[in-house]
């Protein structure tokens, strides 16, 4: 365990402050991930867009009608009433299906973000749960929760809204910009030099407001950090009235937090003030160039989109103020389409993280050979081996041998050294050994979270590589040297050892591992709630859960992790006694640091660096007079 | 509730003030600007009319440039604005943040333990998070849009009050849906905000317990867990967005609405048939009012949505505020530990004064300044509960606990602790160098000082071989060493403070029997003035105590010498003996001891 933590410090390549490195091939993928699932959903999405976004700027065009019928002029003295009338039930029809359309694509497209955030969390899942244990080791816990948490959430926001508002402004900009050349293509000239200076503008202040904000979620992820240490050694921080120290670093942290964020809201809240401003320069910037144009009688050039040759200068004005009004419409999609910018960012950062996690390697799924219960003789636990065109059946057992077993966390340093030994059905085979001597990586090559680098190590005679892992693991029952318990009733986590042990057989061993003393003690005994992780448990207690939970499991072949360490000798003594009656017939590894834990061990294994130096009963070591002599009678150190 | 969390904003009291009143110049240009341009469409508008019309030349100029100066100052005031919001709003994040923590640091151990971990840190980041966005939405808008209303209303009472009639009328119904929609929806983001923490809770689970699923093939249970909490979010957030999916196009559907009105009735008008003053020109004026209308009461309804989905943040926040220490400073507090001296009186401790459930009852004790006492009893017995009480950990339910022949509760917390050393049974060491971590015993230790710690915890030899040696970086939670390691790293750590007592609290349990003997040796030698306190599962280590405690169900069930309890005690002579295997109860070659 502590030699997987050490991996752990120097992993994590996955930095978080950074952003995408291809966001283009993340956004085609994450848009494929979307809706390549809901094809006739997106098409009626898109077809809503259209509409709405038709009907946002076609509308506006109605307006110009009623005013150009209200003006009284000789050539027009009477104002018709109906031809008003006419206009604004158009407008009404047309903002009706524009809301209708925009209700329409909304709802589906809140089914579809929600769906394939849904959908995206349950298979993030899946594949977390398949993947290798090197993987949990090389990256922290923060960072595989913020994909979950952080992630996720901006994806969502992507999803159902800034994707719909894109394709609405897109939409808009194009009618909008249509209906402007069709007026007047040099007045669009002119404000596509703004449009141009704007895009400058907000490609400056964004990308700025963009920085900050992954700085932002560095800064942040730091301080989680820091809060989450802290926290977790509270009461060592009391104990030695460290507050005051505590404090110091957390500021500077906070400081730090606070100063990356106000920078990145800065530039956020100026992107909206700047755009708008600098639309209503625009909007003067066209009214002046406009008067201008026709005061200097060059109505041509001002005409010179689809009504060229119209050259009323009356014609001219009601153009422009048309043309104005649209110049406004023209300027709330682009501001819309720019404040969506950060959250693209940051979301296409997270979209890239989890994809990364996505498509991590699986752990494989072993071998072709199956555990079988009942198939061979009734009521036989046998491994089911395909030979030919037909199969095999070989009892199990729990045999284990190591054959030259040689492994290492890293291909460069080795831990354990041509490793071989042999433990029969029944026997309990216990290693000693100092921290980092490699007891705990032999139990992680037995149920192959590690494999071995050369040699084989067999159970029931067959390579337990040629066995499918999910069986293989399940004829080993574990109690690792961290307990941890889930969020549940006592008798669930009894119960997880196996799902369908009955309420009494979990009391049963419960029994046997003397959970049941401190558990009746408990507020609703068996149904008491764990939350945290056992919180509410004493470190002894929960070790004894989790002996029960491996009790229960009827396992052929028991690990015990210094399963053991906080409870004292006399219940150890208790469990051990239940141990014996349950594992009778079975094989039960060993490791422990108390050496009274393992005396009536069939054989006992004294690691060193690696390589097992001693071996034998209690007595034929302490006749050795060697290693563990030494350190039964505590003339050498173990560590 | 808003009190307390407002207490925070301190320093930023000017931007958060100053923000809403720049705000205000911005949206009075809003105001000003449309108003402006009424001017030049209406020079447009006669001049459509009819082509002989002489334009106002300068009535175009003076409102063009008067557009251009509003802009720019608009321009201004709404940068200026945005960074005063920021600033206001991340500093008091900051300064909530600061003041979480710096309360959490007065928390007792009681206070602790009524927080889970992943509780505190949601509430020190993510609620704070929340709590920022609705203030800056808050100082941003929630006077802003207020005024763009009015001023709005007030100018379009210019032009023609009718029509400030309907913008009036539409707000309401505005006003209206919005407000029932998110009493609504309220519920369901509650729901949908617990779900989360279901879901967050199966990930955090995994993570750390995935030694466990991965070796029980666990992994479809726990698939199988995940997809019911993601299905839960699920409902939830659509049965919330729903209802906003539906809020939007009703409030669309009256903007429509009102514009609609406002057509119809103002043709009517311009045209004569209806009394009113309207014009052409005035009628586009009047459609930027109702935007701006109706986008000031959306502002103000979304502002007070952001409020009510915070609202529970806000709680959990004040929950952390306010939570005050269980242990009552004194109050004329002793400030000198006279000795190392130790009484329980009567004492009689639960952990929540609520339950009944007493850890210890009746405990009388007396332990002399400069003993060595060993505590030996079962799991559960209360052996780190009765250990707790001497640093005022924890303060007694009933009776006294005396240092010094002072009552703990008389001193003053950091004399107290300062005197009292107390190595954990949960030991953590925090990232950074060793001696660092070892400075925590005394910040200003010099290098000899650490190594004499260091020796005497038997953990100079292989700090020297690390490579840096003292200035060899921990890890998180001291990974990168092993148990034994790091339990003589926090004994050396315990020795720096030169304590009048010393705890431990099962803190050489990695450490071989040898070592354990040494350091005890070593203290015996170094700190003979000192109180040991020792509570251990090994007889070896409290053996030659000079007195031995044995708890039995949080009672004192027998005190005495190694021999005498060998003698009187059946419990320490079953213990002794599961310790030696029987064959020689009184203690041979081969008794796990030296």
């Amino acid at each position: 365990m502590a030699m997987n933590n050490k991996v752990m410090g120097h992993g994590g390549s996955n930095f978080r402050g950074a952003g995408a490195k291809s966001p283009m091939k993340t956004l085609k993928r994450l848009l494929g991930y979307t809706f390549s699932r809901y094809k006739v959903a997106t098409a009626f999405v898109v077809l809503f867009v259209l509409l709405s976004a038709g009907a946002t700027s076609i509308g506006a065009s109605f307006f110009a009608p009623i005013v150009k019928e209200l003006i009284v002029t000789p050539e027009h003295p009477q104002v018709d009433m109906w031809v008003i009338y006419r206009n604004i039930i158009i407008i009404a029809c047309v903002y009706v299906a524009g809301g209708l359309s925009s209700f329409a694509y909304n709802r589906i497209m809140m089914y579809i973000a929600h769906g394939t955030i849904k959908k995206m969390r349950d298979e993030m899942f899946v594949k977390m749960q398949r993947l290798p244990l090197r993987y949990f080791d090389t990256h922290t816990h923060g960072e595989l929760m913020s994909l979950y948490t952080n992630d996720i959430d901006v994806m969502r926001q992507l999803l159902s809204q800034t994707i719909p508002q894109l394709i609405s402004s897109a939409l808009t900009i194009i009618f909008v910009f249509s209906f402007m050349v069709y007026y007047s293509a040099f007045l669009t000239l002119v404000i596509f030099c703004v449009l141009f200076i704007m895009l400058l503008t907000v490609k400056q202040i964004g990308g700025q407001s963009a920085k900050y904000f992954l700085k932002q979620q560095d800064a942040l992820g730091a301080l989680n950090g820091y809060v989450e240490e802290m926290i977790e050694g509270q009461k060592v921080v009391k104990v030695f009235c460290h507050e005051e120290k505590a404090r110091e670093r957390f500021k500077e942290l906070n400081d730090n937090l606070n100063e990356t964020g106000r920078k990145a809201n800065s530039f956020a809240f100026i992107l909206g003030p700047v755009n708008n401003n600098l639309g209503y320069l625009q909007y003067v910037l066209v009214a002046v160039v406009g008067f201008v144009l026709m005061a200097t009688n060059n109505v041509g050039v001002l005409l010179s989109g689809y009504l060229a040759g119209n050259t009323g200068i009356a014609a001219c004005a009601g153009m422009l103020v048309s043309f104005l009004a649209f110049s406004r419409q023209f300027n709330m999609p682009i501001q819309q389409v720019t404040q969506q910018f950060n959250a693209i960012v940051m979301a296409l950062a997270g979209a890239e993280r989890i994809f990364e996690m996505v498509d991590t390697l699986p752990e494989d799924g072993g071998g072709e050979i199956t555990l079988t219960h009942g198939e061979c003789a009734e009521g036989v636990w046998a491994w089911k081996k395909p030979v030919g065109g037909g199969f095999e059946f070989v009892p199990l057992k729990g045999d284990i041998r190591f054959e030259n077993v040689v492994f290492g966390y890293d291909d460069d340093k080795v831990i354990l050294k041509n490793i071989s030994l042999y433990a029969k059905p029944g026997q309990k085979i216990a290693f000693v050994g100092s921290t980092g001597a490699g007891k705990t990586t032999i139990t992680n090559l037995i149920n192959r979270f590690y494999d071995v680098q050369s040699g084989t190590i067999t159970y029931d005679g067959l390579d337990i590589k040629s066995i499918r892992k999910d069986d293989l693991r399940r004829s080993l029952g574990v109690v690792l040297q961290d307990t941890h318990l889930f969020t549940g009733t006592v008798m669930d986590n009894i119960r997880y050892g196996r799902l369908n042990a009955t309420d009494e057989e979990c009391i049963k061993a419960a029994k046997l591992a003397n959970a049941d003393s401190f558990i009746v003690h408990l507020p609703e005994k068996y149904d008491t709630m764990i939350k945290g992780d056992g919180a509410n448990l004493s470190q002894g207690q929960r070790q004894l859960l989790a002996i029960a939970r491996a009790m229960v499991s009827e396992c052929p072949v028991l690990i015990l992790d210094e399963a053991t360490s906080s409870i004292d000798t006399r219940t150890e003594k208790l469990i051990e006694q239940g141990l014996d009656k349950l594992m009778e017939g079975r094989t039960v590894f060993v490791i422990a640091h108390r050496l009274s834990t393992v005396r009536n061990s069939h054989a006992i294994m004294v690691l060193e660096h690696g390589e097992i130096i001693e071996r034998g009963s209690h007595a034929d070591l302490l006749e050795q007079k060697g290693k563990y002599y030494q350190l039964y009678t505590g003339a050498f150190e173990l560590d | 509730m808003l009190k307390t969390l407002l207490k925070s904003v301190r320093e930023y009291k000017l931007p958060s003030i100053l923000c809403p009143i720049v705000m205000v110049g911005e949206a009075a240009m809003e105001i000003v600007i449309p108003y402006l341009m009424t001017f030049v469409i209406g020079e447009l508008e006669l001049l459509a009319e009819s082509p002989e019309y002489s334009v106002n030349i300068t009535r175009i100029a003076v409102c063009s440039s008067l557009m251009v100066v509003c802009a720019l100052f608009a321009l201004f005031c709404g940068v200026w604005g945005g960074k005063l919001s920021a600033k206001a709003s991340c500093g008091f994040a900051r300064n909530l943040r600061a003041d979480m923590y710096d309360n959490i640091q007065t928390y007792s151990f009681a206070n602790i333990d009524n927080y889970s971990t992943a509780s505190l840190i949601t509430r020190v980041t993510t609620d704070v998070n929340n709590v920022q966005n609705a203030y800056q939405m808050c100082i941003r808008m929630l006077v802003r849009a207020p005024i763009l209303f009015i001023s709005s209303v007030v100018m379009t009472c210019l032009i023609e009050p009718q029509m400030a009639l309907v913008f009036v009328g539409g707000a309401v119904m505005l006003g209206l849906i919005v407000f029932v929609c998110l009493i609504k929806v309220a519920p369901h983001f509650k729901m949908m905000f617990k779900k989360y923490d279901g879901l967050n809770s199966v990930v955090q689970e995994n993570l750390t317990a995935v030694r466990v699923v991965k070796s029980y093939v666990r992994e479809e249970k726990e698939i199988g867990k995940m997809q019911t909490a993601t299905e839960e979010v699920y409902k939830y957030s659509v049965k919330a967005e729903k209802i906003l999916t539906f809020m939007m196009p009703c409030v669309s559907l009256v903007m429509y609405a009102v514009i609609i009105v406002i057509w119809t009735l103002g043709s009517n008008m311009a045209a004569g048939n209806v009394f009113g003053n309207v014009n052409a020109a005035d009628l586009q004026t009047l459609n930027i009012y109702a935007m701006q209308i109706l986008s000031g009461v959306m502002m103000v309804a979304m502002c007070l949505n952001m409020i009510s989905l915070s609202k529970g943040s806000m709680d959990r926040i004040c929950e952390v505020l306010e939570e005050r220490t269980t242990l009552p400073k004194a109050g004329e507090p002793v400030t000198q530990i006279k000795d190392g001296g130790v009484t329980f009186e009567n004492v009689d401790f639960a952990y929540s004064q609520k339950s009944d459930v007493r850890v210890l009852t009746g405990v009388n004790l007396s332990i002399c300044a400069g003993e060595t006492v060993g505590i030996i009893g079962a799991t559960g017995s209360g052996k780190t509960s009765l250990v707790s009480l001497i640093p005022r950990l924890y303060d007694v339910s009933k009776g006294s606990v005396k240092v010094g022949g002072v009552d703990v509760r008389d001193y003053d917390m950091d004399v107290l602790r300062g005197g009292v050393a107390m190595v954990l049974q949960k030991n953590v060491l925090f990232s950074g160098s060793v001696a660092e971590n070892l400075r925590w015993g005394d910040e200003n230790a010099t290098e000899e000082e650490l190594r004499l710690a260091a020796r005497q915890a038997c953990a100079e030899e292989f700090i020297d071989a690390l490579p840096g040696g003292f200035g060899y970086d921990l890890g998180q939670g001291g990974v990168n060493v092993s148990g034994g390691q790091k339990q003589r790293l926090c004994i050396a750590r315990a020795l720096l403070k030169k304590p009048k007592i010393i705890i431990f609290d099962d803190s050489t349990s990695a450490v071989d029997t040898k070592t354990d003997a040494l350091i005890r040796e070593s203290l015996r030698k170094h700190a003979p003035e000192t109180t040991k306190i020792i509570i251990a599962q090994r007889i070896a280590s409290v053996q030659d105590a000079d007195k031995i405690i044995v708890l039995s169900e949080g009672e004192v069930s027998a005190v005495g010498t190694h021999d005498e309890l060998l003698k009187t005690s059946a419990i320490y002579r079953e213990v002794y003996e599961s310790q030696t295997g029987g064959e020689n109860a009184a203690g041979g070659e081969n008794d796990g001891d030296e």
